[in-house]
């Protein structure tokens, strides 16, 4: 008989060509996609060049994303940046991207049909678990590895223990991915899954958009997971058949297999949820949190920078504006995002709303430009980290949650749900 | 799998330094903060190192220092400057409770070596000096002579450390399979 075994390892053992893996093995794999930014791709293409390799091991397996400082902030990153286009010019990189292409990588690539259910996917960026909402193995590494990868499409791997996460109920308006990943954040914590893998399943995200299912990806590594994953179903199946030409591998969890933990969430009372400064892990239901004024507002980021996430913003700001004294700041994670937007009318009820739209990237979320916070001040974002410092001052406060309750807040100028607009 | 012992790591490498004592949950934000990513060379990074938690660190941070802290250390991003920072800045090794699961890999991969203990972080205090042979593991608080015995160190990791990194571990290991490696 066949050993049962999770998603993920069913992933892993293909790519290390072996009949089953079990978590704790080591093992070593190939790679279908290798990922680097403008911050993290210099240091790995230094890696490359150190190690002597003449060639990489794939020039269409291989993904350089200029995001995070882009369009170039300053002198240093436009440096950096350079560093990126002239080795992706060398080696005749296929999925390098300009700005004009490009985006916020985590955004753009399962745009562009890059990832599809069952490929592994390493990434120097920790928001490469994204890729997990797709049904495929991903995560991120630092830029050593990925210059290695970059050279030999071959990595190792310490393959992970599965906490399973079962969503039961039903949702309560205004309530969705981010909530339910935030939620999930608080009851794990921070390290609550360190080198484990979390596999989202239930009722209700077998109902969840892709969008809302890249959102909750997206945060497995906030609870130091090494990957976070969905079963592939139709709804993915629908996303990625109109985006690439390949067909993917649509693998499900064995009915035997073997979990390190699985927690049942019921959502049917579930509220709006916040995560406080310092920590993503300090979440709170709405309505236990204080009515902070804000001093600013994102609405972007490879969590929740995605077409659904702007048009539940303009449903809540239609006909309204943002409250004086707060600042709201919208970033489409990709050109195919800005033009939906527009073509929808987001754009103009946004830019009506008083909100000020910038060009897709990460934009404020890691502190580096278009939307810096000063001494003091307090945001609402929808983005994953608020660590001291994160998105400017250190004396600083960022709150987290969704574009639903970032919409409100907007419009209150203080954290505040839908309910009391 | 994993072996018990840390005899193979490199016979001679014993540190002793002062510590820098740091809490739970040291991000990467805090180690190395994002705004000052637009550079690349370590020398540059490690001027910024730990900025926002202890502004004195980089005027007063010694070659050789340890960096002791709590759970979860290197949480966050899986910016590679962090640990460059950390090293260049002239921490000799970091001990900690656990590591956030990208960082232990970077360290392993620039070749700074990394403990886990769940003890020493309890008992060592701010400015204490210490031993720690990394060979076997063994930290000793000169200030109290109290011995502490850290984790060992899976042998994959172990050899990598060994060889200085991972590149120079890949490049040895192109030499004596005469092709790519297979890491």
């Amino acid at each position: 008989m066949a050993t049962s075994m999770t998603i993920t390892e069913k992933i892993l053992a293909s790519h290390a060509e072996k009949g089953a893996v079990s978590p704790g093995e080591l093992i070593e794999v190939k790679v279908d996609l290798a990922l680097a930014n403008d911050i993290t791709a210099p240091l790995a293409i230094g890696v490359f060049e150190e190690l002597g390799t003449k060639r990489v091991f794939d020039p269409e397996k291989i993904a350089l994303v200029p995001d995070h400082f882009v369009p170039n902030k300053d002198i240093p990153s436009a440096q950096q940046a350079r560093i990126m286009m002239e080795f992706a010019r060398r080696h005749s990189i296929k999925h390098y991207f300009e700005p004009g292409d490009s985006g916020i990588e985590h955004v753009i690539l399962p745009e562009k049909g890059l990832v599809l259910p069952g490929d592994l996917v390493i990434g120097a960026d920790s928001h490469t678990c994204t890729y997990g909402a797709l049904g495929a193995f991903s995560a991120g590494v630092g830029s050593t590895d990925l210059g290695a990868i970059m050279a030999t499409g071959r990595t190792w791997l310490k393959v992970p223990a599965t906490i399973k996460l079962v969503f039961k109920g039903r949702l309560r308006p205004w309530v969705g991915g981010k909530d339910l990943i935030l939620h999930t954040m608080g009851q794990l914590g921070v390290d609550g899954a360190v080198y484990k893998t979390l596999e989202f399943s239930g009722e209700v995200v077998r109902e969840l958009s892709m969008d809302q299912r890249f959102t909750m990806a997206n945060m497995a590594v906030e609870a130091g997971a090494k990957s976070g994953i969905f079963e592939p179903d139709d709804i993915t199946r629908a996303y990625v058949s109109q985006r690439s030409p390949r067909e993917g591998q649509y693998l499900t969890s064995d009915r035997e297999a073997v979990y390190q933990r699985t927690i049942i969430i019921n959502v049917e009372q579930m509220e709006p949820q916040v995560a406080l400064p310092h920590s993503p892990d300090n979440v709170h239901p709405v309505s236990q949190v204080d009515q902070v004024p804000l001093d600013q507002v994102f609405i972007g980021s490879c969590t929740n920078g995605r077409i659904e996430d702007l048009r539940v913003a303009a449903k809540l700001l239609k006909g309204r504006t943002v409250a004086r004294g707060t600042r709201l700041i919208v970033i489409p994670g990709s050109p195919l995002v800005y033009k939906k937007a527009i073509q929808e009318g987001i754009v103009e009820i946004l830019l009506d709303a008083g909100a000020v739209i910038g060009p897709p990237c990460c934009g404020p979320c890691l502190g580096g430009h278009m939307g810096v916070l000063a001494e003091g001040e307090k945001a609402l974002s929808t983005t994953n980290r608020n660590f001291v410092g994160r998105m400017g001052h250190p004396k600083s406060e960022v709150y987290l949650s969704s574009p639903a309750l970032a919409a409100s807040s907007a419009v209150l100028g203080r954290i505040g749900s839908p309910d009391d607009l | 799998m994993l072996s018990p012992g840390f005899s193979e790591v490199n016979k001679d490498m014993k540190i002793e330094g002062r510590v820098w004592k740091f809490g739970d949950h040291v991000d990467t934000d805090l180690i190395i903060p994002a705004r000052y990513l637009n550079v690349s060379e370590e020398k540059e990074l490690a001027k910024h190192c730990f900025v926002d938690v202890r502004p004195d660190f980089v005027k007063e941070v010694q070659t050789g220092d340890v960096a002791v802290a709590g759970v979860n250390f290197g949480c966050g991003s899986s910016r590679e400057h962090a640990p460059w920072a950390i090293k260049a800045a002239g921490i000799d090794v970091v001990i900690a409770k656990s590591f956030a699961r990208i960082f232990y890999r970077n360290a392993f991969n620039i070749g700074l070596p990394i403990l886990e203990s769940e003890e020493a972080p309890e008992q060592i205090k701010e400015g204490d000096r210490l031993s720690i042979d990394l060979s076997t593991g063994a930290i000793v608080d000169l200030a109290g002579g109290m011995c502490f015995f850290a984790r060992p160190i899976p042998d994959f990791m172990r050899t990598i450390l060994r060889s200085g990194g991972l590149v120079q571990y890949l490049k040895n290991s192109k030499t004596s399979a005469g092709g790519h490696s297979s890491v």
